[in-house]
């Protein structure tokens, strides 16, 4: 065998080895989707959306207060961290070169990095020992603490993207800084920020570790934001944990719910992001 | 006056949103700070000894955290060994190989391994994963049963099924930032490569050589990730308090621990050691996010057209 056959056929299973690589990550992805969808399904009633769980030993009921829970949870969250997040982001693209911003860009990067159980820890601290309980807005507030960064940085992004000419346009207009932000820079990168909070969103109706002990769990309808409430993803782990078959399918079915939040909001997103690029590359 | 001058106006927006830019660092600070004064009781009872006491018994008040510490590290590491190739060759073909009508379809399948919630690979891990691994742990050979590799009990539930759920779910988080890595890495290098005669592989080499900082920083940000996830290793881990090397064994994490006891923690120094273990957490997740962070933008600054891009797949991945 010369030299370059041997370099032909080593590059050759190099690169099989680097499709094998993208086949390795789709089995479990196939098979995640598959045991959700198909044990989900099976599981996954009207009742589900309408009832309360039922005790141990009895068949049926729902986890209609943790959806609801879940929707109100993420919806505060979304309601403190989305505009404190987008200022926050057009800070970090309008003034990119301070030091403010790049010691904020690094903060949030960190805050993004940080698990989110120690968030949970952390609004556990400040908010469920001062209030001596576990309540909806507490687990709001760890939420929220965990979108700031996301949509801060996704802003900044999308800001600096749009065309500098812009900005200078409306300064010459004698817009003030203020104006010109909100008015023009703003409006025009919206559609963009608008995706990355949907992505956002998804991401936090998702999370699980930073509610066991701020939002904790409720049995029943509770939409007191004082109260603990229930969420869905608390209850899936609940309802695992727990040894009787008919919490498991109760678990399958509110997994099925999440992935279909989380699949449908990526979808849109996606192609709310091709349109954007074809405006972008078309103009 | 009715309008304010412009130069007046530019400073108060200046300074009004630099007051929100500031409260994300105040976030940062002040998680350190409140984990610290709430940590305290547990600091100073056991001091540096709770980092290398095996014993956790909420009961006789005795709190030691190594067996914690040991079960977090060894299943990030061991993750990361089956993750890091695996995300580098995803990186490798759909950056350099994939065939172009592949692409976008392939890429919006590996990001959505990275959007399902932990919660699902928890679920899916105790329910699906852990009777495969009880199965293939139950059918290994005697002699390699014997091995201190693969001793314990056979029961699934152990950081082999731990390693490999979050080898799973970060290698969807290393394989994208990897990608915009060798995106960056200027066409020249690879057209130098062909222009000698090199070969598809050999020409990739160059490409990942020339972005190793960027790569190893992307491998790193993977390993912050694996060290605080926390539903699905603790519904898999098997949660027992154990510093061995066996891959069977059941053992525990920092996070898990905190996810399994903090809402029933009732006296003081319980919980302030159940906080201690969050700051540590804290502390380590920052020192690897700042280093590896650090590594990318070095490697940035060397391609610097490209410095946005990577930054919103960061920001991206994450979200």
């Amino acid at each position: 065998m010369t030299r370059n056959t041997r370099r032909r056929i080593v590059s050759q299973i190099a690169v099989m080895l680097c499709a094998l690589s993208v086949i390795l990550a789709l089995i479990p992805l196939g098979l995640i989707l598959f045991f959700v969808t198909s044990r989900g399904v099976q599981s996954l009633n009207w009742d589900f959306f309408t009832k309360l769980p039922v005790p141990v030993g009895e068949s049926g009921g729902g986890m209609a207060n943790a959806i609801a829970g879940t929707l109100m949870l993420t919806g505060f969250a979304a309601l403190g961290a989305v505009p404190v997040g987008i200022i926050c982001g057009v800070y970090l693209s309008e003034y990119a070169g301070t030091r403010l911003a790049s010691v904020a860009r690094f903060a949030a990067d960190t805050l993004n990095g940080v698990p989110s159980i120690v968030i949970g820890v952390f609004v556990y601290a400040i908010v469920v020992l001062q209030m001596r309980q576990f309540s909806m807005v507490a687990g709001a507030i760890a939420l929220g603490v965990m979108m700031i960064p996301i949509i801060a940085r996704t802003t900044e992004e999308l800001l600096r993207l749009v065309p500098q000419t812009l900005r200078e346009g409306a300064l010459a207009l004698g817009a003030t800084r203020a104006r010109a932000t909100f008015s023009v820079v703003l409006p025009a990168a919206l559609p963009g920020i608008i995706t990355g909070v949907i992505l956002a969103l998804a991401r936090i109706a998702g999370e699980t570790a930073p509610l066991l002990f701020t939002a904790f769990n409720n049995r029943y309808w509770s939409t007191n934001p004082l109260q603990p409430t229930a969420s869905l993803t608390v209850q899936i782990f609940t309802y695992a944990s727990s040894p009787y078959e008919d919490w498991h399918r109760q678990a399958w079915a509110g997994a099925l719910v999440l992935v279909s939040i989380v699949l449908i909001c990526s979808i849109l997103a996606r192609t709310a992001t091709r349109r954007l690029e074809r405006m972008n590359t078309g103009s | 006056m009715r309008f304010m001058g412009r130069a007046e106006s530019d400073l108060g927006f200046r300074i009004g949103t630099g007051a929100f830019a500031a409260l994300v660092l105040a976030i940062v600070a002040a998680i350190g700070a409140v984990l610290l004064r709430e940590s305290i009781l547990s600091v100073r009872e056991f001091g540096l000894a709770f980092w290398v006491t095996d014993v956790w018994d909420p009961v006789a008040h005795q709190f030691g955290a190594r067996p914690f510490i040991w079960g977090t590290l060894y299943s990030s590491l061991l993750a990361l060994l089956i993750a890091a190739p695996i995300s580098l060759g995803i990186a490798t073909y759909l950056s350099e190989l994939c065939p172009s009508a592949l692409r976008q379809p392939l890429i919006f399948l590996t990001e959505l391994l990275a959007a399902i919630p932990s919660i699902v690979y928890g679920l899916w891990g105790v329910f699906v994963l852990v009777p495969l691994v009880r199965q293939l742990e139950t059918a290994l050979p005697d002699w390699l049963r014997a091995t201190p590799l693969f001793s314990g009990p056979p029961i699934g539930l152990g950081m082999l099924s731990a390693a490999l759920i979050l080898a799973i779910m970060v290698t969807p988080f290393i394989s994208s930032l990897a990608r915009e890595v060798l995106k960056s890495v200027p066409r020249t290098q690879r057209e130098g490569a062909y222009a000698l005669g090199a070969t598809d592989w050999e020409a990739i080499r160059v490409a990942l050589s020339y972005g190793r900082t960027g790569i190893i920083g992307a491998i790193m940000l993977g390993f912050g990730r694996a060290l605080g996830e926390t539903m699905a290793v603790t519904m898999v881990i098997g949660n027992s308090p154990t510093v061995s090397w066996s891959l069977f064994s059941p053992q525990y994490t920092m996070a898990a621990v905190m996810a399994n006891e903090f809402a029933e923690a009732v006296d003081d120094l319980h919980l302030h050691a159940l906080i201690e273990i969050g700051l540590v957490l804290f502390i380590i997740t920052l020192i690897v996010n700042a280093f590896s962070r650090l590594l990318i933008w070095n490697m940035n600054r060397q391609t610097q057209p490209t410095k946005a891009k990577l930054q919103a797949a960061a920001v991206g991945d994450a979200a």
